[in-house]
């Protein structure tokens, strides 16, 4: 076996300092160099990347050379059609479940907060694939999505629906995987809406029970405004855990049929494997302004209308 | 009236819900008991023998007991992992949360864009073989360390400031130094959050198939959630196999699971919600 394992931070060489300097003054108890060892590590293999992604983007970088070409990588990230495919995939996938996310996981969290039977069960049962192997959910459903063997198709034949090829359909494909991340990541939603719900103080329910609300205005006037941190995260989370979705579809679809189902991590993948180091890092550039663009000022709008509540 | 048929409707989307999400994993389990003709017909059907042992022994043993190398490699990638992001992140959370001074700004900004920023691959690959670690496991359990730091310093700092500084003091005028502070007095009180951390990261950890795929390519550095992406073009005609692997490597965390299930929710509303 080759496996060798380096228990020490090595290569300290192009780490940027950690914030460490010795001082003369009296030491204190919460020394600075308490932070070199995690900097060193987060320095050399996520800042140092990072940062030089910027430069190799713009490059054409392969096995065997490299060479400085400016944009060149860009104009052609954004005039092959299938690359693009694989941006609007993944700002359509990050919406779209993370919209699903807050909807279902509100719901199942309410229905989860209420006296219901078996709701310590049933709190397991939603959460428990969020901690099953990706791609052996994965796996799972593309079995359970075939067309005519599927056990989808076969209970929608049963109520007289003809199922469609949820993965072989180009035009659904991508809807498909969006609905089993879905599947598997509720769990983590809904545990955050109830952690949201559970802190709401009870008086509010009893002051509302007082005059009369029902269970629909106490939803629409108490939960909804006073879950929204919840929300934040949820939206925050499964919007950033979207965008850079690549497992789940690389296992169900690779990207296919055609490039249909293809998001910009896959697109990353394929053009590192083919040799193109340097579109393959320029993908990763434009995943990372998708992010911060969308991200950053959803994050900041949200937090700020928090504050004036 | 109202109230029998409210009843009935909740009882019917219990029901509902519960299959939604029971159903998938009972499927698994009936395609592992199965042999090969009737798994090779995908549907819903009680298994007509019992070959789950047989499909166990054959899934162990494919290409050179490929899987137990994986269950290793993936056993030693969670462990050392978890405990570099545990004891790296306690410490950057500890000072951060206690020491004011002009680089929690950025230090803090940092811990975000950890949190934010999608790593950039092919660049990490580059710094890894730059310094001699590129598929290593020890590189790669670097990467994990590097790429888990932001959530768990997070986790950590919100715990931190629950514990009065007081307890500092005290330690301080006993004569503990800021080595003996940490990790005889303040490292202790944290178990709750670490209990979280460890549950949390070991899942998410051992469940990794993006920076395996990546960083320690081949087979014979395999994890497991790479043996089910190898074993998928190879058996793709031998679901019964296929599903039998899914089945065995989906064990580790169900037990997590079942020993630290409220402990997870418990630790993950603590942590998320506070953000």
């Amino acid at each position: 076996m080759a496996t060798v394992i380096h228990s020490a931070p090595a290569g300290q060489a192009s780490a940027p300092p950690a914030p460490e300097r010795p001082r003369r003054r009296a030491k204190s108890q919460y020394p600075y160099w308490f932070y070199l060892p995690a900097g060193v590590v987060y320095g050399v293999l996520f800042l140092v990347p990072t940062v030089i992604a910027f430069y190799f983007s713009l490059t054409r970088w392969g096995l065997f050379s490299q060479e400085f070409i400016g944009f060149d990588n860009f104009v052609q990230f954004f005039r092959e059609r299938a690359l693009v495919t694989g941006l609007k995939n993944s700002l359509i996938y990050g919406v779209l479940t993370s919209a699903l996310k807050v909807v279902l996981g509100l719901l199942f969290a309410v229905m989860l907060t209420s006296q219901i039977i078996a709701r310590g069960w049933l709190r397991s049962v939603v959460f428990f694939p969020v901690l099953v192997s990706t791609i052996g959910v994965g796996i799972t459903f593309v079995v359970l999505m075939d067309p005519q063997e599927g056990l989808i198709n076969e209970a929608l034949a049963l109520v007289g629906i003809d199922g469609p090829g949820w993965l072989t359909d180009p035009d659904l494909a991508l809807y498909s995987v969006a609905l089993v991340d879905v599947w598997k990541g509720v769990g983590l939603a809904t545990v955050i809406y109830i952690a949201g719900i559970v802190s709401i103080p009870r008086d509010y329910f009893e002051a509302a029970a007082m005059d009369g609300a029902g269970a629909w205005q106490r939803f629409r006037n108490i939960i909804l405004p006073l879950a929204r941190p919840a929300t934040v995260t949820v939206i925050i989370l499964s919007l950033i855990g979207g965008l850079r979705s690549f497992d789940l579809i690389w296992a169900m679809t690779r990207g296919g049929p055609g490039f249909s189902s293809d998001v910009i991590a896959s697109v990353i993948y394929k053009q590192y494997q083919a040799g193109f180091w340097g579109l393959s890092t320029a993908g990763n550039v434009i995943l990372f302004l998708a992010v911060a663009l969308i991200v950053v000022p959803l994050f900041w709008a949200l937090n700020r209308k928090q504050v004036e509540m | 009236m109202r109230r029998a048929s409210r009843y009935w409707m909740g009882g019917a989307a219990l029901l509902l819900t519960a299959a939604l999400f029971i159903v998938p994993f009972v499927f698994i389990v009936l395609m592992a008991f199965k042999d090969r003709q009737q798994a090779a017909r995908l549907d819903f059907s009680w298994p007509a023998s019992n070959n789950l042992v047989s499909n166990i022994v054959e899934v162990v043993s494919a290409r050179d007991y490929m899987l137990l190398t994986a269950f290793v490699n993936s056993t030693i990638l969670t462990v050392a992992s978890v405990a570099g992001m545990v004891i790296l992140g306690a410490m950057v959370a500890f000072v951060l949360q206690r020491r004011q001074s002009r680089w929690n700004g950025a230090i803090n900004l940092l811990v975000l864009s950890g949190l934010i920023i999608p790593p950039a691959v092919v660049p990490t690959i580059w710094v890894l073989q730059g310094i001699g670690l590129f598929r290593t496991l020890g590189g790669l359990i670097l990467v994990e360390i590097a790429f888990g730091l932001a959530f768990t310093i997070l986790l950590f700092q919100a715990f931190i400031a629950t514990i009065p500084r007081e307890l500092d003091e005290a330690a301080t005028i006993d004569g503990a130094g800021p080595i003996r502070l940490f990790f005889q007095v303040v490292f202790p009180l944290l178990r709750s959050v670490i209990v979280t951390v460890i549950v949390v990261q070991s899942v998410f950890v051992f469940n990794d198939f993006v920076n395996p795929l990546y960083f320690l390519p081949g087979d014979e550095n395999a994890t497991v959630q790479l043996t089910l992406f190898n074993f998928q073009s190879q058996f793709s005609t031998q679901w019964h196999l296929l599903f039998t692997d899914i089945l065995l490597i989906t064990i580790p965390p169900l037990l997590m699971f079942l020993f630290f299930n409220k402990k997870i929710v418990e630790g993950m509303t603590a942590g998320a919600v506070k953000g």
